[in-house]
């Protein structure tokens, strides 16, 4: 199966989790990220995500790869979302099935961390005020002696 | 006179904000990305700091320093937040 891709449409769960069935597997552990309503205390309303995706697939390819061997697992797989996004929906799944739960979880958690770390996706915060800002981008990176548009405080 | 280079940059999220366009084909001096993005600096209202950002040539992630060849597509990547 396809080890990391994006999507522009709803991720569809079910669909995912039967690929990653197998015999040999008695243990699958997933973690869904959501579109959460607040974040450092303003209330977010809706959120955009963009990636470079290119570089994006292939390297969070490199990311499931890295965590089958690491981990010994029989499959894994990550799925994110991109666009606009409402409070609620599902932004990123990832799903691993292995021999045994141990490795799964830890397989699960490294790739979900190394996604969130490694790939070229960004995120866009709507504010419940109208203000909006990309994340990690715009209220703790102004460079030293430039103007800040805006602040979302 | 410093030699000009065909390069292509791809903006993306904040940068494309900032600089209006998701991509610009330019003859440039800069001989590093380091160089290049100090040069658009000066053309944009860049508000992120060189050192909160990666750089990525032809598709995949490169130093900084590392030279800018003839026909190069450059991405700097300002900081990310999947999931």
């Amino acid at each position: 199966m396809v080890a990391f891709q994006f999507t522009h449409t709803p991720i569809e769960t079910a669909a995912l989790h039967a690929r990653l069935a197998d015999p040999a597997c008695g243990g699958y552990a997933a973690f869904e990220g959501w579109v959460r309503d607040h974040n450092e205390g303003a209330r977010v309303r809706q959120l955009q995500y963009e990636a470079f995706e290119a570089l994006a697939v292939r390297e969070g390819e490199r990311i499931v790869a890295e965590a089958i061997a690491r981990f010994g697992v029989a499959r894994a797989a990550c799925v994110h979302r991109l666009g606009n996004l409402a409070i609620g929906e599902l932004a990123v799944w990832v799903g691993v099935s292995a021999a045994h739960r141990e490795e799964a979880f830890r397989a699960c958690r490294y790739i979900i961390d190394e996604v969130k770390h490694r790939l070229p996706i960004w995120k866009k915060e709507f504010y419940a005020n109208g203000d909006s800002g990309w994340v990690n981008c715009e209220r703790c990176a102004a460079a030293p002696g430039t103007g800040h548009p805006h602040d979302h405080a | 006179m410093s030699e000009l280079r065909h390069i292509t940059v791809q903006y993306y999220a904040l940068l494309h904000e900032q600089t209006g366009r998701r991509e610009e084909m330019l003859m440039s001096s800069a001989r590093t990305a380091d160089e290049l993005y100090r040069q658009l600096a000066q053309r944009y209202p860049f508000t992120l700091a060189p050192e909160l950002l990666r750089v990525a040539i032809n598709g995949e992630f490169r130093e900084w320093t590392a030279p800018l060849t003839d026909q190069d597509t450059v991405v700097f990547i300002p900081p990310v937040a999947g999931g």
